[in-house]
Order: structure tokens, then sequence, then C-alpha cells
């Protein structure tokens, strides 16, 4: 059976020819009137309308969005901001870029849709550092709409006003984190902040209820705020709503950036088919699904889950439907859609030193068995690769992974402990006949990955 | 601090993007612009930063090592940061690193200088283009799908420049 073909709503306009990123090329096509009709309505009818959708963040965690707005402390008295996370960091992912480069304007309608539903008056769009150009587009495009009053005061004529500002990262991936993100906007290290009682919602940027939204997920919005809550929920599949932006890359004949119904394709379909399958003469060995810190999957390995009506299903790694809940009911993650496939060329004690070598050097030092765990778990697996390896240091590896996870700060401790686990878990026999295995002959071409 | 007036006249339009009392905000802002302008952050722009936003030069200090993108010495005239993580080392990253240090005779590791000061070489971690790997961002342009003879024509071309000047 072929793939299904790919529904763009987020992706239309990308790599469209023609298509630019200016503002009169975004009104030619429709742009700025979802905003127009969204200012004529109560705010909290497009909150209602969020919820309704069903939608879930798309920056990695997968948070019902509308929730997440309703969680905003509006009594406070205090201004509420919105945050837009454009820091687009976890590797493997590469979704943001694209939007940000080639149709901004559809993440500013959708800033400004959010902002209004949600009474910000005032936004910053946080974009990793590594995006020079992005920034300067992104400047460009506020400037352009405000001139033309899509933002800034008294937005298209109502007494309704809000202002976007862009605030450039300097390289580091903590800044993803949403409370690191805030205090790197504030001007400090961005070491993560505890919950509780710092949630966003209630104590976020200057300690007033925050907004922190991925800038796929307000690109959604805008869809949303245009088709209606229940229209968007038919979408994708129950509990997992409408489309997601899939990146693939690695050892995949066509590696890239597709766009499919949420649940709607399967792995083996996205691999095999939208990706052209292997490279000639190789074989899938591994895939990660969510970006590099989702449990890696085996290919070979399959999966029992349980149905609604309480009879079994088994699933290879083909098999899983790209969505939340089977890629979380089979042990890993969608995150933030960026899939890493591995063929049989690799070496897997190599992939997760390189792995590990990336936690290791993004860290933020705040706590203890992060900032330990991390560095030992590279140098572990470093050595494993250039110097002596032991039959006994995947269980060591293992040992220090799990004494990271779930006693740290952030999300952090889990996003370097699992790619250990997993590596372990699935290719333990591979960690275990290390010491013999690297005295072989490497193959021609083989590549370091460490 | 001997900065540009064009420098200074972003640094004044920056500040006020933050509520009056948050001026520290401006943090990261003031450093990209003056990192722009001078090439890298030297002492006294650490000084400099936190008396304009009112904080204490720690403050801006903690910032400026924190960051990898922030550096406290001058580099080459072109600046080459190969992407090292996962997608980009899967086909070929780790060479293309390689060719790059031996055209401009650096080695591995941390910035460093090529011995004629002209390039620094750098690698870097993930740069959000894993489906074009490998990746090397030169300066503000990003390259797609650097493999070793592109990094050769690439390394040609700075060389040109180099030679032209």
């Amino acid at each position: 059976m072929p793939a299904p073909a790919q529904r763009r709503i987020i992706f239309q306009h990308i790599d469209e020819p023609g298509y630019t990123n200016d503002l009169a090329c975004y009104v030619k096509h429709g742009g700025y009137e979802i905003l127009k009709k969204s200012v004529a309505r109560p705010p909290a009818e497009i909150m209602d309308e969020v919820k309704k959708s069903g939608l879930r963040g798309r920056g990695g965690a997968g948070f019902p969005c509308g929730f997440k707005w309703s969680l905003v402390d509006r009594k406070s008295g205090k201004p509420i901001y919105l945050v837009v996370n454009a820091d687009e960091s976890e590797p493997g992912t590469f979704k943001d870029r694209y939007i940000i480069h080639q149709d901004p304007h559809q993440l500013i309608e959708g800033i400004m849709i959010t902002c209004f539903a949600n009474n910000v008056k005032q936004a910053y769009i946080y974009i990793r550092g590594e995006f020079p150009h992005g920034a300067r587009i992104l400047e460009q495009a506020i400037a352009e709409a405000r001139a033309a009053h899509f933002c800034g005061p008294n937005v298209l004529g109502t007494a309704y006003g809000c202002e976007i500002y862009v605030h450039r990262g300097a390289g580091a991936y903590i800044c993803g984190e949403e409370t690191g993100l805030i205090e790197s906007l504030e001007g400090k290290r961005p070491y993560p902040r505890i919950k509780p009682p710092y949630f966003p919602a209630v104590l976020g940027l200057y300690q007033c209820p925050t907004i922190v939204n991925n800038v796929e997920t307000l690109c959604h919005v805008k869809y949303i705020a245009d088709v209606g809550g229940d229209a968007y929920a038919k979408i994708g599949t129950p509990n997992n709503t409408g489309t997601r932006l899939l990146c693939v890359s690695g050892h995949v004949q066509k590696p890239g950036y597709y766009e499919y119904e949420v649940g709607k394709i399967t792995l083996g379909e996205l691999l095999y088919e939208v990706c052209g399958g292997p490279l000639p003469g190789r074989k899938f060995k591994a895939v990660i699904p969510g970006g590099s810190s989702a449990k890696i999957l085996k290919f070979g390995e399959s999966f029992t889950l349980k149905n609604k009506d309480g009879s079994m299903r088994t699933l290879t790694v083909e098999d899983i439907p790209m969505d939340f809940d089977t890629l979380a009911a089979c042990g890993t993650m969608g995150g933030s859609g960026g899939v890493i496939v591995m063929d049989d060329s690799t070496d897997m004690v190599a992939a997760l030193a390189n792995i590990n070598a990336f936690y290791a050097h993004e860290s933020c030092g705040q706590c203890t068995p992060c900032r330990e765990g991390s560095l030992w778990m590279k140098k572990i697996s470093t050595r494993m690769v250039h110097d002596t390896a032991r039959a006994e240091d995947g269980a060591l590896l293992k040992s220090v992974a799990d004494q990271i996870a779930g006693r740290t700060i952030c999300a952090f401790g889990e996003a370097c402990s699992w790619p250990t686990q997993s590596f372990i878990a699935k290719f333990g026999d591979e960690f275990k006949a290390y010491p013999e295995a690297k005295k072989a002959v490497k193959p021609a071409g083989a590549l370091d990955l460490v | 601090m001997n900065l540009k007036s064009a420098t200074l006249q972003k640094i004044d339009e920056v500040i006020p993007h933050y509520p009056a009392d948050q001026k520290r905000s401006a943090t990261l802002p003031l450093l990209h612009l003056i990192q722009e302008d001078v090439g890298y952050i030297p002492a006294e722009a650490i000084e400099w930063v936190a008396a304009k936003l009112g904080i204490q030069p720690i403050n801006v200090y903690e910032v400026v090592t924190f960051y990898p993108m922030f550096r406290q010495k001058p580099i080459g005239r072109r600046h080459v940061k190969v992407c090292r993580t996962l997608s980009c080392a899967l086909m070929g990253g780790y060479k293309t690193c390689a060719e790059f240090e031996k055209q401009f005779n650096t080695h591995a590791g941390p910035a460093e200088v090529s011995p004629d000061g002209e390039v620094t070489v750098e690698f870097v971690e993930c740069l959000a283009s894993c489906g074009t790997a490998p990746v090397v961002l030169i300066d503000d342009e990003l390259h797609e799908k650097v493999d070793c003879a592109k990094a050769k024509q690439l390394s040609d071309q700075i060389k040109a420049e180099a030679k032209k000047r």
C-alpha cells in the first residue's frame, strides 16, 4: 500500500517557487485575513477553539496547548507575556528553520492571534544564535507587519496593541527548556528554574504569568483560528490531532521535512516509501523517532500494546504510527519530530558516544547528577571507542544514566540519560562484544562518529 | 570603549525592548552587538555593558563565560563552524571538519585560529539543518551537504580572498 499523501498546512508555501518571505507576498496569499477575523471575536472564543482542537505542543513534550493557556494566572494584575520558543536545538530537528526563513509572517500572524486571545501586550521571539539570518528576517517581517498595523499599537485600528521583539540566544541548547529560556531572556545564565513554584503560567518572565509556545505550535493556532477547533480535531487521530512536521535525517535516500496528519503515517511508510529506503546495499538498523533524546528503536523488535477494547496488538518498528501516544506506548516519544536513521554500517557505541558528547557539552551544570553524569557517560563511551573497551562498560554506563534521570531540576536529566539507557537496553550485546569487535579491521569508508 | 556610532545607536534602540526596570535583559543583545563590532568581547566591554545596564560586571561576566557563541579572544577573519552532532556525523561531519583543519593547518577541538590568523575552524554542536548533513556555517552563511570536496572548494575560496587583500 502506498504511503498516504502529505497534508501541507504549515508548510503549504515552503519551497513554493516564487513565494517570498515579505509581507506583500504573504498578503497576496490571504495573509493576515485570519487575524482580521480574530480581532473581531471575543478572545475567550479563540481560546475555546484551541482547547477544542486538541492541539498538542510541537516543541517536544506534546503538552495540550489550550490547557497550557488555561493555566495562566489572569487574576494577578501583572502583565501576561508570550515567549516564542524558536531555539530549535534538539539534534535531528530542523522544521522551525524553514518557517522562520521562508514564511515568517505565518508565525507572526499566529503570535498575534495567540496574544490577542490571551490579552498579551508583549511578545518575545527567542531565536537560537545560530540563525543570524533568521533573526534578521523576523525583525524585517515584524517591521513590515507593524507598519501595516498587524502588530504594534492599535492592531488593525482596534484599541488592542502588542509589540513583538526578537531576542537572540548564543549557542546554548538548555535555552530550549522553557524556564532556562526565561532566565536567558532576563539576561542571565539559562539555569532552569524549579517547578513548583516557577511554573511559567504563574511565575514566568519577570515573575509574571508567561506562555511559552513553540514556533510550529503557533502556526497551528493560526490555522485553528481559521477553521475552528472541531474541524481541526478531525485532522489526524483522536488525542493526536492536526498535522505534524517530521524531519528525517541520517541514513536514508531522501532525507528532508514532510508534513503529515498525526498518526496517519507509520514509521515504515515514512522511511521506506517517503524517504526512499536505506542507502544502496544497506539495511536499517535503528531509528531515533523524536530528536536525539528520544529512546532509540531497533529494527526487528516488536511491541505488544493494549487496544481500547482490551484486546492486544503487536507492532513492529515499521508499524508504529507517528503520533504522540503510540510512540510513548512503545517506550519512546514523538518529541520534536526529528527522526534520525542509522543503518547496519553504524557502530552503536560510537553513535552513543556522539550523543553523549552533545549532552556533556550542553549540560548547564546546575544539578550535580547531570553535570557529572553526562560528562562521565561521554568519557566512558568515548574511551570505549578510542581507547580500552571493557565488557562491563555497558552496565557501567547504564548505572550512571540511572542515577541522573529523575534527580534534576529540569528534563535535561532525562534527555541525557534516555539515549544511554535505551542503547544499552537494545544494543547491550554490541556493547559487551565491543572489546573483541573493535580489534577487527574497520571497513573501508567507515566514518568516525566521535 | 570605542564602539562604532552605528553600534551605539543599535544599543540604544534595543534597551527599550525590555521593561525599564528589567534592563538586564539586554545583556545578550548588547554582547552580540559588541562582538559583531569588535570581533570579540574585550574585558572593558564587560564593565561597559554592566555600567550601561546598571548591573554588576560579574552579572555580565557570568553570561560571557557561559554561552558558547561569546568569545573573549579575537578570531580569524573568517569563522568556519562545522556541525559535529549525530546526523552530520552519520553523513561524514568528522571528515569535513578534518578537511577544513588540514586546509588551514588548525587542530581539532575548541575554536583555533590558523597560524596566519586568517581562519578559525570550530567543531560545534547541532546547527539544525540535519536533513542536508553535513552542514557548515561560515560566518553567517550556511553551507549544506559539505563533503570533503566541497570543504576544499570553500577553503580555496577563503584562501583566494586572503590573497586578494
